[in-house]
């Protein structure tokens, strides 16, 4: 595993047929292995997709984290598709963090906003498209054919009028002399074989026989364990500690002290924590000692007062508002959310003075890298960052924190270092989502038509700590997600932001701002069909009148529901819809609430757009994933604060959804010829809403704060 | 020095008894398919085999667990019925939890050969999945109870 980096001249160098992909700002270039070699003083940096062995192995560089979304399929997918290999040829890379496997859209190696296919559809359909050309170029040349008698298929270019055929492995010395394509041409949908099957996944086998390597799961020679004390509350410094109690516990072999939290380094874990565990350490009051959720809530909801920046604004919203026929208002409230993946932190690290290297469950290689650079000293090329599976992402593992950390202790005991965070210090140190609170007001005509929709939102800034160039205007981008964009045709709207600052820090979660957003708007749109005393499916479908797309997935959704059949009392049914990731989600919600005032959601049905579709398995995989999580974090989650800090430690006070309150789900995936959209997110947003406007149904009760509770 | 016997193989080991055998399986035995969810019991990640019974190795010493038979996800057979309706289900996503849930699972079919749902839901609620694989699961479970047959 330690082995030395592979030189860029080296892997050059490999027998075979090699493509990359170079993005220059008027397009894709194609450059084969040798055009390469001339290219490396360019700004540009190609990147490396395919190798075709004369060993008959295609090696795939998936440049994209595999957190259980399927990207390690359906990546090789577009592919192989392209190159008409056989799939079992694939061998699949996992691309090291460098240059070469940027995102060629985002221009940084990560692995978040649901873009794995959105972004490498195209470089990777022309790369596989390209190397199929040259492969034929090859064998009409060999054969003394024209090119035109020449085909492709499961790895072989056959000669039709002869039946004579060539595996590709005999084709790619010839072939990787030849010019590359520019623009090879793509095939047509029509005669897709991979792509839109449900094949089978990569990474499952492994997985199911307990083989496949997280990051937990790495061990390197000589390595140490690392453990960390951590302070409870927000801005806490060490103030005294008993360094030797540690070292006395056979097996310890370093304490270091790090100023607001100390490592103990130790042969085994175990003989790590029992280090900590006697390191005594005194903390100083943190810098927000008061910090609880009656204080949060209370900035949360005080924040609503505040003029906000606007974000949106169509029409006259106040002149609107005050002709309008009949009006409300409405405050919601969400909770601070911990990603909770099912693996907690760790990271594993390696660092010597010439050279670095990282074993990581990250969705962040890039920025890993930066933060190795940044600790070390070293040229990007002496690090090696090597991506393990990760064992649950969620944008949790878009943070570096773990890398950083794993690093300086490398650094200081000068040996490897698995670092190994608890559950407990994975719930209370987490970047979580953030709280937010949104009061809305609509208004309709004497109609029953929405003329009217204000709202403001508060809500503590992702970006202004991420990525603070993306903050326009001093608009949080996630902050009004769904909300900027929101596509309900409503004549006069007006969207504004009002920034709030906690001690909490927050970062991405699973579809992030559409994760709260569309909760708010589409319980509001519900409140106001009520109003309007509208069905609340039609009441919608009368908003989207350029928007058939949505429209379509909310048709299917209750069509397949059974929008209209009577339920029993005390159950409900609710809908709700939402773009995000460029894929519409509509879902539908049955639930019933028990005398002990209980919701138990018993059947969920989904309809997605998606656009065009990679793997049937994987999307609707990946709905289910997300309405369960999303189900979870509307019935049970919540992040809880006092004194100062994170109380919230574990999964006893922090429970997720259990396989008992799963209900049945049924998800329809809508054929579509629109670009490919996101999976891994887009499923999560509706279903919040959908069970809460199903609860109002029942009940007559409407609830504006998750976690819902009657 | 402690006497373990895991996947049929026997490991001496220089430790003290009240280790959690958890730690003891994953990091000096290196038999890393057994994995670390919460270390109170409430997620299930960590799911062996001991005599038999599912027990979470979190909540177990490695003195307790000395001279009895222990089995992890490496030790139950690849062919396993349900490893096979496991991959045939598609089942796992992330993958960190699947192990225990397999393990969980293992116990349940060597005692009930057709579990009802409830039956299902009551044994498998220990065991926590992050990625929502809970569909699956039940659908593997009764797949590898038909006898891997639809
Ligand atoms: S790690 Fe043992 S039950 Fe969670
Ligand atoms: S498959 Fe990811 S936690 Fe279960």
């Amino acid at each position: 595993m330690t082995s030395r980096l592979m030189t860029r001249r080296k892997f050059l160098k490999i027998a075979g047929l090699t493509i990359a992909v170079l993005i220059t700002p008027s397009g894709y270039k194609l450059l084969s292995a040798k055009e390469m070699e001339k290219k490396t003083s360019e700004a540009f940096v190609p990147n490396i997709w395919l190798q075709i062995m004369t060993s008959d192995e295609i090696n795939i560089f998936v440049n994209k984290s595999e957190m259980g979304q399927g990207v390690y399929t359906s990546l090789p997918m577009i592919i192989a598709e392209e190159l008409d290999a056989d799939w079992k040829q694939i061998r699949l890379k996992v691309a090291p963090a460098s240059d070469e496997y940027k995102d060629p859209v985002w221009g940084s190696q990560a692995t978040g906003g649901s873009t794995s296919i959105r972004h490498m559809t195209e470089p990777l359909r022309k790369a596989g498209a390209a190397a199929r050309e040259m492969l034929i170029k090859a064998a009409s040349e060999i054969l003394g054919v024209p090119q035109s008698e020449c085909e492709t298929h499961m790895g072989e270019v056959v000669h039709t009028k002869s039946s004579k055929r060539i595996k590709y492995s005999g084709l790619v010395q010839k072939a990787s002399l030849l010019a590359v394509p520019q623009n090879p041409s793509l095939k047509r949908e029509e005669t897709f074989k991979l792509i839109g099957t449900s094949l089978p996944r990569i990474d499952i086998p492994d997985k199911v026989q307990g083989a496949a390597v997280f990051g937990m799961d790495v061990f390197i020679p000589d390595m140490l364990y690392a453990v960390m004390a951590r302070p409870y509350a927000y801005g806490s410094k060490i103030t005294s500690f008993d360094e030797q109690a540690a070292l006395h516990i056979e097996g310890v072999t370093h304490v270091i002290n790090f100023n607001d939290k100390i490592a103990v380094c130790a042969d085994k874990p175990d003989l790590a924590w029992k280090g900590k565990a006697v390191l005594r350490v005194k903390w100083s009051n943190g810098t927000s000692p008061n910090l609880d959720n009656g204080l949060l809530e209370k900035q949360f909801l005080k924040s609503l007062d505040n003029h906000g920046i606007k974000a949106r604004e169509e029409g006259e919203v106040s002149t609107a508002l005050s002709h309008a026929w009949k009006k409300i208002e409405s405050t919601y409230l969400l909770p601070y959310l911990s990603h909770a993946t099912m693996e907690p932190m760790n990271c594993t690290a390696h660092v010597r003075k010439d050279r670095c290297e990282i074993w990581v469950p990250t969705q962040n290689q890039t920025g890993a890298l930066q933060v190795v650079k940044k600790e070390t000293g070293l040229r990007p090329d002496k690090i090696k960052i090597n991506t393990t599976y990760l064992g649950g992402g969620f944008g949790r593992r878009f943070e570096t924190d773990v890398v950083e950390e794993a690093v300086k202790i490398s650094k200081v005991v000068g040996r490897p270092v698995k670092l190994i965070w608890t559950r407990e210090e994975d719930m209370q140190n987490d970047f979580y989502r953030p709280a937010n609170c949104s009061r809305i007001s609509g208004g309709i005509d004497k109609a029953g038509n929405l003329t009217a929709w204000s709202h403001k939102i508060v809500c503590p800034s992702i970006f202004a700590r991420i990525f603070p160039g993306m903050v326009k205007d001093g608009i949080d981008p996630a902050a009004v997600e769904g909300l900027k964009n929101m596509e309900y045709e409503i004549p006069n709207i007006f969207v504004e932001y009002v920034r709030v600052d906690t001690p909490v820090p927050v970062g991405f979660w699973r579809s992030v701002g559409s994760s709260h957003n569309a909760f708010t708007v589409e319980s509001f749109i519900d409140e106001l069909a009520d109003l309007a005393q509208r069905d609340p499916l039609e009441f919608r479908l009368s908003l989207l009148n350029k928007n058939q797309r949505a429209k379509k997935v909310l048709e299917v959704a209750a069509e397949k529901a059974g929008w209209s059949k009577p339920l029993s009392k005390g159950e409900g049914r609710g809908i709700a819809q939402h773009l995000s990731f460029d894929s519409y989600v509509a879902q539908v919600a049955e639930v019933s609430v028990n005398k002990d005032k209980s919701i138990k959601v018993s059947r969920v049905i989904c309809a997605v757009d998606c656009g065009r579709i990679i793997n049937p398995a994987i999307i609707t995989a990946q709905m289910e994933s997300g309405i369960i999580m999303g189900l979870s974090a509307a019935l049970k989650e919540s992040v809880a604060f006092s004194k100062g800090g994170v109380q919230t430690s574990n999964f006893h006070d922090y429970d997720l959804m259990r396989i008992s309150e799963v209900p049945d789900i049924e998800v329809h995936i809508l054929k579509s010829n629109e670009k490919s959209g996101g999976i891994g997110e887009p499923g999560l947003p509706p279903i919040a809403p959908a069970v809460a406007n199903a609860v109002f149904k029942a009940t007559g009760a409407r609830l504006r704060n998750l976690p819902m509770t009657l | 020095m402690i006497s373990l016997l895991v996947n049929g193989k026997r490991y001496k080991l220089d430790i003290t008894p009240d280790v959690p055998l958890l730690w003891v399986i994953r990091e000096h035995l290196k038999l890393a398919g057994t994995k670390y969810g919460c270390g109170i019991g409430m997620c299930g990640c960590c799911t062996i085999h001991i005599n038999g019974k599912a027990k979470r190795s979190c909540q177990i010493t490695v003195g307790q667990a000395k001279g009895k038979k222990i089995t992890t996800i490496e030790g139950l057979s690849a062919s396993h019925p349900l490893k096979k309706a496991w991959v045939e289900e598609q089942v796992p996503q992330c993958g960190y939890c699947q192990p225990g849930q397999i393990m969980q699972a293992a116990e349940l079919l060597a005692e009930h050969r057709n579990p009802s749902d409830e039956k299902i839901m009551k044994t498998m609620e220990g065991n926590l999945c992050r990625c929502g694989t809970y569909p699956h699961i039940k659908r593997a479970i009764k797949l590898a109870a038909q006898g891997g047959k639809k």
